[in-house]
């Protein structure tokens, strides 16, 4: 099966079995970089997808738990390079690993050497926050050429018009932003979510996760009737840093 | 990872940039430029591109800004004939006047003009970023002014090193909200404010205050700048009767250098130097010259030149003046110095600081440390092009800049100052 393709199956094999799609994420090598792989198998036990987060220094659309979480990271000496020979070495995880990354670390990566790289590691597609469809061109031909994802992002602030556009253009899933934000932010998700997440999912023809805000089992369950999965960033982060199971925390999310 | 241009092509991007039609429908300057935004800020920014098209060259838009900018800003500033300075390098040297602007520096012709367009676009509310606090305060004075609730956000560390600008933007009825991620400095500044915009992009207006930033803001604060140097051109013809055969400015961002250079880009036989912050020296993050020192990159929305390690993670700079302290710089002084049009260089914290006093002595005038970097470039430059006629940008006052001032050089104004001859005491 194509890398992209894996991502959109593991989202549909979850609902064929009565279930949300659950796409947790993690900062990459935080709190702990020596237990990266120790956690990233848990979480791959009871997840779905796992979302891997590249850090970054500047990191402008994230709230102040992804943002500790990165420059903790970066100072332990996290980077793009360290995070693909770890996933090299650890085999397969059993569900498809997503990087979510600014652009500037893939850049100065190459995007080529970078496609490449993801073949040998696990790695199924990207979310980059900081790189919208427009400029999207050079990086999303790299990775057609490897069958990898480009999972685009829609905001409730997105256009009808554009909206189609960036749900056709999406691979693996469609990233729905849930609140006008960054991420870990409010702890009740706005009235009008439902609505749009339906919206979205008559757009696309590839699964929609809901993500940004997303906490508690109530929230998972309310959301699943409208989205196809859920991502869980800043409240799974939390729960690491406290030194808490992740498994615990995200099996009682469904 | 470097940007390559052949002299072709870089004759081709200057006839194109004369021709006025850079940036490209894409944003672009050449290969640098661009809009990297996250998905949530795209439908403000496609609303802010429409509404610079509509109202920037609109006559009626214009004329009120003109005469805003006359009346409240105390605009044309200007031009003053260096004689302390021109003796003491031996050449004919011009002091463009910004720091007589209000509030004391260029900052508020590109505050004014952004927060007018705000108004006109419906904002509610005006989301600024600060560094040394010039821009802070002057988007503070201009929404003031123009009838718009504004939140400066502020690095903790520039706090402490700009007070007085901070007390100054809560006089002017602005939130200020200090910054206690990243860096602490204006690139977190920055961050921060583009989180706040993420959060609100229909009600409020992100009012950016360098030539950086995703597409349209390099174009929209050149724009706003450009009026430094069509003023300064003119003054220095009617004054000289030719052109100069220098001009001068400091390079941070780059908005009053990107301001002061346009209206002469065409101009081939005047040289235009942009004076980086060479710090404490070459190391990386003891300094922020960033088209001295650095590669291509991603940060705040744009491509363009970048301070960072080989793993894209932007390094910690250091300036002494809090307005050149960033990593990045404006995509279209990325194109010039890939071009070759303008030259770039440096000047470190021990060169500024000797300029700055230098300028005080020798003209009555305390320059912004930001300046006082053109200062020390334009007298090298100078010294070695012995009688020629060199125009400086003096972007802003040096007031801001007391408690940095009084902590390097101390209480004694002839301390440490060779260019002055201490009384006899």
């Amino acid at each position: 099966m194509k890398p992209h393709a894996r991502i959109s199956a593991a989202l549909r094999d979850a609902n064929a079995a009565g279930k949300t799609g659950l796409v947790p994420y993690i900062t990459a090598g935080y709190p702990d970089k020596d237990l990266f792989i120790d956690t990233l198998r848990k979480i791959a036990a009871v997840a779905d997808c796992v979302e891997v987060g590249v850090p970054f220094s500047d990191p402008m659309a994230d709230g102040v738990t992804i943002q500790r979480a990165s420059q903790q990271a970066i100072a332990s000496g996290v980077s793009l390079r360290w995070i693909l020979q770890q996933l090299e070495a650890a085999g397969d995880l059993g569900v498809p690993i997503i990087l979510m990354s600014y652009l500037n670390p893939l850049l100065v990566f190459g995007y080529e050497q970078l496609a490449d790289a993801c073949l040998h590691s696990g790695v199924c597609g990207f979310i980059v926050p900081d790189l919208p469809l427009e400029e999207g061109d050079d990086f999303r031909a790299a990775l057609d050429g490897c069958d990898l994802a480009l999972i685009q992002l829609v905001t409730p602030a997105t256009p009808p018009e554009r909206m189609k556009i960036l749900c056709a253009a999406s691979k693996g899933f469609v990233y729905a932003v849930t609140i006008r934000g960054i991420t870990g932010g409010a702890k009740a998700l706005p009235a009008e979510v439902p609505a749009y997440l339906d919206g979205v999912r008559a757009i696309a023809e590839i699964p929609v996760c809901a993500g940004f805000g997303i906490r508690s089992a109530e929230q998972v369950a309310s959301l699943g009737r409208h989205a196809d999965g859920v991502i869980v960033g800043s409240a799974l982060v939390e729960q690491l840093e406290a030194g808490n199971d992740p498994t615990d925390f995200l099996t009682a999310l469904r | 990872m470097q940007v390559e241009l052949s002299a072709a092509e870089g004759r081709a991007l200057l006839t194109r940039l004369l021709g006025g039609k850079l940036p490209d429908a894409h944003g672009r300057f050449g290969p640098f430029g661009g809009c990297y935004a996250p998905e949530a800020l795209m439908p403000a920014l496609a609303r802010l591109e429409a509404g610079v098209k509509q109202y920037l060259h609109d006559p009626k838009f214009v004329a009120e800004l003109g005469k805003e900018l006359e009346q409240w800003a105390g605009r044309p500033t200007p031009l003053t004939p260096a004689r302390g300075l021109s003796k003491r390098w031996g050449a004919e040297v011009y002091l463009k006047r910004e720091d007589l602007a209000h509030t004391g520096a260029h900052k508020i012709n590109n505050a004014l003009g952004q927060a007018m367009l705000a108004k006109r676009l419906g904002a509610e509310r005006v989301i600024a970023e600060t560094g040394a606090g010039q821009h802070g305060v002057a988007t503070a004075a201009a929404c003031a002014r123009v009838g718009i609730p504004c939140i400066v956000y502020m690095g903790a560390i520039d706090i402490v090193r700009q007070a007085p600008n901070v007390d100054r933007m809560a006089q002017l009825g602005a939130e200020v909200v200090p910054v206690e991620s990243g860096n602490r400095t204006l690139r977190a500044a920055i961050d921060e404010a583009f989180r706040d915009w993420v959060g609100d992009p229909e009600g409020s207006y992100y009012l950016l205050g360098s030539a950086v930033g995703p597409h349209p803001y390099p174009y929209l604060v050149r724009e706003l700048q450009r009026v430094i140097g069509k003023e300064a051109r003119r003054q220095i013809t009617e004054v000289t009767g030719g052109l100069p055969d220098a001009v001068v400015a400091c390079v941070g961002g780059g908005s009053n250098a990107i301001g002061l250079f346009h209206p002469f880009l065409g101009d081939e036989k005047v040289r235009l130097i942009g004076v980086e912050a060479g710090g404490r020296g070459p190391g990386l993050g003891d300094h922020s010259a960033t088209l001295t020192n650095g590669t291509p990159g991603v940060l705040h929305g744009c491509y363009s030149m970048l301070l960072h390690d080989a793993d894209g993670q932007v390094q910690e700079t250091h300036s002494i003046s809090a307005g050149l302290d960033y990593p990045g710089v404006g995509p279209e002084h990325a194109l010039l110095d890939a071009i070759g049009r303008v030259s770039y260089t440096t000047a470190t914290d021990d060169e500024a600081l000797d300029a700055l006093q230098e300028c005080c002595v020798a003209e009555g005038l305390l320059p912004a440390l930001e300046s006082a970097h053109a200062l020390a470039g334009a007298r090298r430059w100078a010294q070695k092009n012995p009688g020629t006629r060199v125009l400086i940008g003096l972007s802003g006052r040096g007031d801001k800049d007391m408690p940095t001032l009084t902590k390097v050089i101390g209480r004694d104004p002839y301390a440490g100052n060779p260019h002055s001859e201490a009384p006899a005491r």
